[in-house]
C-alpha cells in the first residue's frame, strides 16, 4: 500500500514542520528545548526507579536482616555498601539533578521568558548526550568485577582510592568517572539556562518580571558553576591516585586525606541549594497560581535567595566538625551554618505569608507544593541541631542526620518532580491527568513518607549509626523496639512503593487517553500559558512571539473582571 | 531528648542533652508555629463561592513586618543557640584538661586496640595492657585518648558518653573523656571503612576503682608478652 | 534546522550571546584550576621540603614556555582587531600564528617531560611531581583543544564567516595563558 502514495510532503500532521523529521531525528538528535526535558526527564525517572529499588532492597535488609529478598537475594555487606551508595548517588545526580533542574529548566525557560529555544541548541543536546554516557558508565559499574563502588555518596579516601580498602577495583573508577561527566554536562546546560535567561527575553520582560522558577533554576546553575569546580580537580586526582599511583590523597606518601573532603564539601554544601532552589521556585508559581494571589514581596525573595547562594560557599565544614579539623575552625562554621537558617527563614515566610487573603483550590499540583513547605520544614529545623556544633558531637553520621536529609531532598527530588509533572503535564503532553487519582497518589505517597522517616528521626536520636548492614554486632542498637521501628519503616516503604503504580497509570493513561488540554488550564499568567498545548516547534508562530507588559503574579487584581492577567496582554 | 533513649556516662554528656533540649525547644517553636499559621491560612482562605482573592504586593512597610519582625526574631533566637553551641564544642573539643589517665585508641579494618596503662600508671612501658575491641576504664577518672587508624578513616564513637572523633591514617588525635556510669557500653566505628564496617563494634566497661585495680592487677603481667607495638599487628 | 531561532538574535543583557558564554566558561574553568592550586598551595605550605623537589624542574624552559604563550596572546588580540575591522583573511593568519605558539609549547614541553622523565621524576615520584603534572598536564590539554578550536574558527575567518568568533577564541585564549602566568611561578619559581 505504501508503494502507491507519492512522495510528497507530508502536510497534515504538523503546519510548522517543513520537513519531515525522521525517528532519530526528532527524538534522540533533536535539539528542541521540550524534547530535550522530556529525555531528561525519562532518563531521571528510569534512574529514579533504580536509586528506588535499591532503597527497597537495602531497607528489606535492614528490617529483616540476612534474608533472601524477593526480586534481590540476599545482600552481603559489600553489595549493601554498593547499594547505599548508589542510592545517594544516583538520586542526588541522576534523578534530582535532571529532573528538577534540567527537565524542569529546560522545558519552562524558554517558555517563561518567551523565546523560541535555548540559545545554544547544540550545547543543550550534546549536553543530554554526555548526561546519558554518565548514567550509561555509572550502571556499567554495578556489573564489573568487584562490584559498584561502595564508600558512600561522600566518597572519602583512602577508603574510596586504594582498591585494596574497597575490594572495587573498578567501580570506584567508574564511579567516580560517571559523576565527572555527569557534573560536565550539568556545566553545559547550566551555561544554556543563564545566557538564555539574560539574553533572550521577550521584548518588555524586566528583571522583575521573570518568574520566580527561572530565576532559580539560573541562580542554581551559577552555583551550581561555581562550586563544582574543585571537585572536578579532586576527581581527576582521585582518578589517578586510583589508577595511575598517585598519592594526593594517600597519607603514608605526603598526601592528605582530609584535602578531598573540603572539595566535596566545597561542593557539597552549595549542591543541596542547587536542588533545593529549582523547586523552591516551582512552589512560588504554583502557590500563586492556585491561590490567586500576587506573590508576597517579589524582590525580598529575590535578594533572599542571593543571600542564600552567597552563604552557601561558607558552610561546608559543618559536615567535618568532627572529622580532625582544628577545632578552632568549627567555631566559624558553627556561625555561618546558622546565619543561613535566617535567608531560608524569611523564604519560608514570605511562602507562607503569600497564602494571606488568597482564594485557595487545592488541586494535585497545589497540594505537591503545600506538602513541599510543610515538610521542609522539618528537614530545615534538624538542620539547626547538626549545624551546632557542641550537638553535631553527638548526632554525627547518625540517622538523625539521615532522616535531616531526607525531609530536604524527598520534597526537592521526589515532591518536585510530582509537583511539576502534575502542573506543567498538559503544557508537556497536550492531555489532562486525573486529579482524582493525582490526590490518591497523593495521600498515599506523603504518608507513607512521614511514616518511614520519622522512625529513623527516633533511631538517630538513640544512636543508630549510617552505612550498618547488620546491627547485630552493637548490643545497644538490636533492642527490639528499635528492630521493631526498623521493619515498621520498611512497611511503610512498601506500601509508599505500591502507591506509586496509581502514579504511573494515572501518568501513562493521561498521555494516552487524558482529555485534551486547553492553552491554559490553571488560568495562570506567566507566558508559558499563552500558546497551544503542547507548544508548536518554536513555541509560538513566529508572528504572536509574545511582548510582556508586566509580571507574572498579578492575580486578583482589584477593578480586573477576570482574576488573572496574562503578562502578553496590552494594558 | 537523648537522655531518654541513652543513658548519660560521661561528665560532658549531660551538657551535649541541655543543647540539644534547648534547640528542641527554641526550633520546636518556630516549627509548629509555621506549620500552624500555614494550616490555618490554607483553611481560613480555602475557595469560597463569591469571595474574590485579595490583592497584597507585600511590598509595604506596614505588610513586611509581618516577615521582618519574626525574621529578627529567628536571628536572636540563632544567637542563643550559637552561644549554647560554642560554649559546649569548646568543652568538649578544644579543651584539653589535665589528664588523670591515658589511652591509645588505634583503629584499622575492622578492629579496635586499646593500649591501657598497666600498673605503673604510665604509658610506653613493659606492663602496658594491649587488648582488641575491649576497652576497659576508672568511672570518675579524666582519661586523655590518642587516636589513631592504620588504613583508612574510622570513627571512635561512644553513644553513652556522647563522644564521637574521626580517626585520620597520619595524624595522631589527641581529646578527653570522663566516665560517671559504670556498666558495659557500646563502642562503634561511625564512619564507612569498608565491607567490614558493620562489624567493627566494641565494648567499653567502666569499672569503678577497685574492680579497675583487679583488673589491672590480673592484666598487666598477663599482657607482657604481647605488648609489643600494637603496629606490628597492622598491615 | 536552517533558520536559527528567534532565541539566539536578542540582546537583552546589552552583551552578545557568544561573549556571555565564553565568559561563563571562563568563570567555571577559573573554579577548577582555583581549585587544583589552592590544593596545591596547601600542600606546599605543609610540606617545606617540597621546594627542594620543584629545583628539578627547569626555569629556563618554563620562562621560553611564558614568553611563547604571551606572544601567542598577542597575535590573537591582533587577530581580533583585523576581525573587527573586516578583515577576515588577515585575522586567520594571525590566528594560525597563535596556533603555531601553541604547537610550539606542546613541543617544548613534551621534550621537558620526556627529559624529566628520564631522569626518573614521573608522576608518582611524589606528591609534588603529582601536582606538577596533573595541573601543568590539565593546562596543556586546555592548549591543546584551544588551538583546536581556533584552527576551526580561523578556517571559517578565512573566508570571512563568523568572524565574531576571532574575539570569542581570543578571550579563551588569554584565560589560558592566565592559568599559565599561575603556574609557571608555583611550579617552576618557587623553590
Ligand atoms: C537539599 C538538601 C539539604 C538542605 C536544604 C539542607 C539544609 C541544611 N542543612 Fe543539611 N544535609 C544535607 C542536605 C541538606 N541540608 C545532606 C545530604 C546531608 C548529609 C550528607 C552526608 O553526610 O551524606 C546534610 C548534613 C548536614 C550537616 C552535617 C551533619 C553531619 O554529618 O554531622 C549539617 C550540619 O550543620 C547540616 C545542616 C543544615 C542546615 C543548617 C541547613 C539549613 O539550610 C536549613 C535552614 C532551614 C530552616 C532553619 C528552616 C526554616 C526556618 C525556620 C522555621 C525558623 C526557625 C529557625 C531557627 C530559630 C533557627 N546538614
Ligand atoms: C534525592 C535524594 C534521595 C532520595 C529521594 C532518597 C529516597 C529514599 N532514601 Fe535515601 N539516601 C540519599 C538520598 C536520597 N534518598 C543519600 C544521599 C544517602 C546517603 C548515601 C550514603 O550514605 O552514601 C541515602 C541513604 C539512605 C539510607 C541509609 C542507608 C545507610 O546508611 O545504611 C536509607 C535507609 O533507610 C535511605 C532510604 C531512602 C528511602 C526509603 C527513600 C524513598 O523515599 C525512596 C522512594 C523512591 C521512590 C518512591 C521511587 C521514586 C520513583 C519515581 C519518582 C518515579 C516514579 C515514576 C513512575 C512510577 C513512572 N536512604
Ligand atoms: Cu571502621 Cu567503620
Ligand atoms: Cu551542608
Amino acid at each position: 500500500m505504501a508503494e502507491s502514495i507519492p512522495a510528497t510532503p507530508e502536510l497534515a500532521h504538523d503546519e510548522h514542520g517543513h520537513h519531515e523529521q525522521s525517528f532519530a531525528s526528532k527524538y534522540l538528535f533533536s535539539t528542541d528545548h521540550k524534547m530535550i526535558a522530556k529525555q531528561y526527564l525519562f532518563t531521571g525517572i528510569a534512574m529514579a526507579l533504580i536509586g528506588g529499588f535499591f532503597a527497597y532492597a537495602f531497607r528489606m535488609q535492614l528490617a529483616f536482616p540476612g534474608m533472601d529478598i524477593p526480586f534481590f537475594g540476599v545482600v552481603s555487606p559489600g553489595e549493601y555498601n554498593s547499594l547505599i551508595t548508589n542510592h545517594g548517588t544516583i538520586m542526588i545526580f541522576w534523578v534530582a539533578m535532571p529532573i528538577i533542574l534540567a527537565a524542569f529548566g529546560n522545558l519552562v525557560i524558554p517558555l517563561m521568558i518567551g523565546c523560541d529555544d535555548m540559545v545554544f541548541p547544540k550545547i543543550n543536546r550534546l549536553s543530554y548526550q554526555i548526561f546519558l554516557l554518565s548514567a550509561l558508565v555509572l550502571i556499567s559499574s554495578f556489573f564489573v568485577e568487584g562490584g559498584g563502588f561502595g564508600g558512600s555518596w561522600v566518597a572519602y579516601p583512602p577508603l574510596s582510592s586504594e582498591p585494596q580498602y574497597n575490594l572495587t577495583p573498578l567501580g570506584s573508577s567508574l564511579w567516580i568517572g560517571a559523576v565527572g561527566l555527569e557534573f560536565v554536562a550539568f556545566l553545559l546546560g547550566g551555561i544554556n539556562f543563564i545566557t538564555t535567561t539574560m539574553n533572550s527575553r521577550a521584548p518588555g520582560m524586566k528583571m522583575n518580571d521573570i518568574p520566580i522558577v527561572v530565576w532559580m533554576i539560573v541562580i542554581a546553575s551559577v552555583l551550581f558553576m561555581a562550586s563544582v569546580g574543585p571537585l572536578l580537580a579532586g576527581a581527576i586526582m582521585l582518578l589517578f591516585d586510583q589508577n595511575l599511583g598517585t598519592a594526593f590523597y594517600d597519607p603514608t606518601r605526603g598526601g592528605d586525606p582530609v584535602l578531598w573532603q573540603h572539595l566535596f564539601w566545597f561542593f557539597g554544601h552549595p549542591e543541596v541549594y542547587v536542588v533545593f532552589l529549582p523547586p523552591l521556585g516551582m512552589v512560588a508559581d504554583i502557590i500563586t497560581t492556585f491561590a490567586r494571589k500576587k506573590l508576597f514581596a517579589y524582590r525580598t525573595v529575590l535578594y533572599t535567595v542571593f543571600g542564600t547562594g552567597v552563604l552557601s560557599f561558607t558552610v561546608w565544614a559543618h559536615h567535618q566538625f568532627i572529622s580532625g579539623i582544628d577545632p578552632r575552625m568549627a567555631n566559624i562554621f558553627t556561625v555561618t551554618t546558622l546565619l543561613i537558617s535566617i535567608p531560608i527563614a524569611e523564604l519560608m515566610f514570605v511562602y507562607i505569608a503569600t497564602l494571606y487573603g488568597g482564594r485557595i483550590s487545592l488541586t494535585t499540583p497545589m497540594l505537591w507544593a503545600l506538602s513541599f513547605i510543610a515538610e521542609f520544614l522539618i528537614g530545615g529545623v534538624t538542620g539547626i541541631f547538626l549545624g551546632a556544633s557542641g550537638a553535631d558531637v553527638y548526632f554525627h553520621d547518625t540517622y538523625f542526620v539521615l532522616a535531616h536529609f531526607h525531609y530536604t531532598f524527598f520534597p526537592i527530588a521526589i515532591i518536585g518532580f510530582y509537583m511539576g509533572v502534575t502542573y506543567w503535564f498538559p503544557k508537556m503532553f497536550g492531555k489532562m491527568m486525573s486529579d482524582f487519582w493525582g490526590k490518591v497518589h497523593f495521600w498515599g505517597t506523603i504518608i507513607p513518607f512521614n511514616m518511614i522517616f520519622i522512625p529513623l528521626f527516633v533511631l538517630g536520636t538513640a544512636g543508630q549509626h549510617r552505612r550498618i548492614y547488620d546491627y547485630s554486632h552493637f548490643p545497644e542498637l538490636m533492642t527490639p523496639g528499635m528492630q521493631d521501628m526498623r521493619v515498621f519503616a520498611t512497611m511503610s516503604l512498601l506500601v509508599m512503593l505500591a502507591f506509586q503504580l496509581v502514579f504511573l497509570i494515572n501518568f501513562v493513561n493521561g498521555m494516552i487517553r487524558g482529555p485534551k488540554a486547553e492553552k491554559n488550564p490553571w488560568k495562570a499568567n506567566s507566558l508559558e500559558w499563552t500558546t497551544e498545548s503542547p507548544p508548536p516547534h518554536g513555541n509560538w508562530p513566529p508572528s504572536e512571539m509574545p511582548t510582556v507588559y508586566r509580571g507574572p503574579y498579578e492575580y486578583s487584581v482589584p477593578g480586573r473582571e477576570k482574576d488573572y492577567w496574562p503578562q502578553n496582554e496590552p494594558t | 531528648m537523648i537522655e531518654s533513649l541513652v543513658p548519660a556516662g560521661s561528665s560532658y554528656a549531660g551538657e551535649i542533652d541541655l543543647l540539644v533540649n534547648m534547640i528542641l525547644w527554641i526550633v520546636g517553636f518556630w516549627f509548629v508555629l509555621c506549620e500552624v499559621v500555614f494550616f490555618w491560612l490554607i483553611f481560613r482562605f480555602r475557595k469560597k463561592e463569591g469571595v474574590p482573592g485579595q490583592y497584597i504586593s507585600g511590598e509595604e512597610k506596614s505588610q513586611k513586618r509581618w516577615i521582618t519582625i519574626p525574621h529578627v526574631l529567628v536571628l536572636v533566637c540563632d544567637i542563643f543557640i550559637l552561644v549554647g553551641a560554642i560554649w559546649v564544642w569548646y568543652d568538649i573539643k578544644q579543651d584539653l584538661p589535665p589528664a588523670q589517665a591515658e589511652v591509645r585508641i588505634i583503629s584499622q579494618q575492622w578492629a579496635w586496640t586499646f593500649v591501657h596503662e598497666g600498673a605503673d600508671g604510665e604509658m610506653g612501658t613493659a606492663d602496658d595492657i594491649t587488648t582488641i575491641n575491649e576497652l576497659t576504664v576508672q568511672v570518675d577518672t579524666l582519661y586523655h585518648y590518642k587516636l589513631e587508624s592504620l588504613d583508612v578513616i574510622h570513627d571512635f564513637s561512644v553513644p553513652v558518653w556522647r563522644l564521637k572523633q574521626d580517626a585520620i591514617p597520619g595524624r595522631l588525635i589527641t581529646g578527653w573523656f570522663e566516665p560517671t556510669l559504670t556498666g558495659s557500653f557500646d563502642i562503634q566505628c561511625a564512619e564507612l571503612c569498608g565491607v567490614g564496617h558493620a562489624l567493627m563494634g566494641g565494648t567499653v566497661h567502666v569499672k569503678n576503682a577497685a574492680d579497675y585495680a583487679s583488673w589491672v592487677a590480673e592484666n598487666s603481667t598477663m599482657s607482657l608478652a604481647s605488648a609489643a607495638t600494637p603496629h606490628a599487628g597492622g598491615e | 534546522m536552517s533558520d536559527r531561532p528567534i532565541a539566539t538574535t536578542r540582546s537583552a543583557a546589552g552583551m552578545p550571546t557568544g561573549k556571555l558564554a565564553v565568559w561563563w566558561v571562563v568563570v567555571s574553568e577559573i573554579v577548577i584550576f582555583g581549585g587544583l592550586l589552592a590544593s596545591y598551595i596547601m600542600h606546599r605550605l605543609a610540606h617545606s621540603d617540597w621546594g627542594e623537589q620543584a629545583a628539578h624542574t627547569n626555569t629556563w624552559i618554563g620562562a621560553f614556555n611564558t614568553l611563547v604563550l604571551l606572544s601567542s596572546s598577542l597575535s590573537a588580540v591582533l587577530a581580533h582587531k583585523a576581525a573587527s575591522e573586516g578583515n577576515g583573511p588577515k585575522a586567520a593568519k594571525l590566528l594560525w600564528l597563535t596556533i603555531l605558539g601553541a604547537v610550539t609549547f606542546v613541543t617544548v614541553k613534551g621534550f621537558e617531560w620526556a627529559h624529566e622523565i628520564e631522569l626518573g621524576y614521573t608522576i608518582t615520584s611524589s606528591t609534588f611531581w603529582s601536582f606538577y603534572y596533573t595541573a601543568a598536564g590539565l593546562h596543556a590539554a586546555h592548549v591543546i583543544a584551544g588551538a583546536i578550536i581556533m584552527g576551526i574558527v580561523a578556517v571559517a575567518a578565512a573566508k570571512n564567516r563568523e568572524l565574531h568568533r576571532v574575539e570569542l577564541i581570543g578571550i579563551y585564549w588569554h584565560f589560558v595563558d592566565l592559568v599559565w602566568i599561575f603556574l609557571f611561578p608555583l611550579l617552576y619559581i618557587a623553590k
